[in-house]
């Protein structure tokens, strides 16, 4: 035990992951810490659900070490009735109703609020008397979410929990998650990719690309940390020498360039050149961050 | 309360701007209280700890003060301090560029206080109509 796991939920320190020959999760570093909203965010296929399957013991590492509320979560039932781990297609019981799924719910879960539950069943206008297996795609992740809110863990992954949600229904679920958090405060790790729907309720932002984290930052710092310059390419490129460089297009004479890091300074330095700026959002940031093709 | 509008500031600076304006125009008086971060991250539906930042920055300088266990209230003078603060933004902001972009075309000064009161008087007619 050391003294600042008070402050940690999970810490991660070199972290491998191999199948084969095939590397998931290359010698990842960070901490998730306590009653923050967490934002995992990265592409298809980047290492997100296999870091999560880690994260809660569902698969063994090839290299380092996993802590998660200070002991590794592998086959340890203390650290693992404090998660609550909502994935993308969770399978139940073939005779299991929705009301079977909350009813249930409790003997995993000593925060289960089955008032709660029941509040968000209406919300989501979920049939309780339903068979699982006769729900459209949509109430099925609806089924999921309601899980995962009244459960309050300690520890919270959502991995892609919205298939088929609708519009409204996420909404719902970003409003309840939201409004439940503010009173039960917990750890919350909201794998997504649709980050502009979700941007503003993160704390903290992880991005992985290709097994590797790429950021590791507070989601306030992110915003407005790149800026798009758009005008004459000659005076573009001028003012671009030697910054950080995110991305860049082009159109005829125009270009659009992503840079980092601009001071109030500069940016009064860009429009008096006959510069435009406009802010990059932090799905804007993400993709031209993760886009490149080749690693490094 | 406005919405937020996302152009690359951060949150919680918008945040602390609209309760800023909310003070100057009067629609939040001094010695009352303001919504509590909880209720501004619900309203505008960002982190707590977001709007938590913009309420803080306030308090750091004195327009909001926290009364245990009730909440923020804002601070008397806090009002005439934004004002003032404000106004030097202004003469930074506007006045000066204003002036710089006269002289390049030779506008003196005295000229665009002419052009103000002119625009002034047309738009007081305008509304008035």
């Amino acid at each position: 035990m050391n003294l600042t796991d008070t402050n940690t939920a999970v810490r991660v320190d070199g972290l491998t992951k191999k199948f084969g020959s095939f590397t998931a999760i290359d010698d990842v570093s960070f901490t998730i810490e306590r009653n923050k909203i967490y934002g995992l965010l990265g592409r298809n296929g980047a290492g997100k659900t296999t870091l999560m399957q880690l994260l809660t013991g569902q698969q063994f590492a090839t290299r380092g070490t996993l802590e998660v509320f200070g002991a590794s979560p592998v086959e340890n039932a203390r650290v693992l009735q404090q998660i609550c781990f909502i994935k993308e297609s969770q399978k139940y019981p073939d005779s299991f109703r929705i009301e079977h799924v909350l009813a249930s719910a409790p003997w995993f879960f000593a925060n289960w609020d089955a008032d709660f539950a029941q509040r968000l069943a209406v919300d989501f206008r979920l049939p309780l008397t339903r068979a699982i297996k006769k729900l459209s795609r949509g109430q099925l992740s609806a089924v999921g979410v309601i899980v995962g809110l009244a459960s309050r863990a300690p520890l919270t992954y959502f991995d892609e929990p919205y298939l088929g949600l609708d519009a409204v229904a996420r909404q719902i679920f970003y409003d309840r998650l939201l409004e439940d958090y503010v009173e039960h405060p917990r750890t919350v790790v909201l794998s997504t990719h649709l980050i502009d729907e979700v941007s503003n309720l993160l704390e903290h932002v992880l991005v992985i690309d290709d097994g590797r984290i790429l950021m590791d930052q507070d989601a306030e710092a992110l915003r407005g940390s790149a800026s798009n310059v758009v005008g004459k390419k000659t005076d573009v490129d001028f003012f671009v020498a030697g910054r950080d460089i995110i991305s860049r297009d082009g159109l005829g004479g125009l270009a659009s360039v992503t840079v980092a890091g601009l001071s109030e300074a500069e940016r009064a330095g860009a429009r008096a050149a006959g510069l435009e700026l406009s802010p990059v959002s932090l799905q804007q940031l993400i993709v031209a961050r993760t886009t490149s093709t080749s690693a490094g | 309360m406005g919405p937020l509008i996302d152009n690359g500031k951060p949150i919680f600076l918008q945040i602390s701007e609209q309760i800023e304006n909310d003070i100057i125009d009067g629609a939040i008086e001094e010695e009352t209280s303001v919504p509590s971060t909880n209720e501004f991250a619900a309203f505008h539906r960002i982190n707590p700890a977001t709007a938590g930042k913009g309420v803080n920055r306030l308090v750091e300088n004195g327009i909001l003060y926290k009364r245990r266990g009730i909440g923020m209230f804002v601070a008397t003078g806090a009002r005439q301090r934004l004002v003032g603060a404000r106004t030097e933004q202004f003469r930074a902001s506007f006045v000066g560029p204003l002036l710089d972009e006269a002289a390049k075309l030779g506008i003196t000064p005295e000229q665009v206080a002419d052009m103000i009161t002119d625009a002034s008087i047309t738009d007081r007619e305008a509304s008035a109509s």
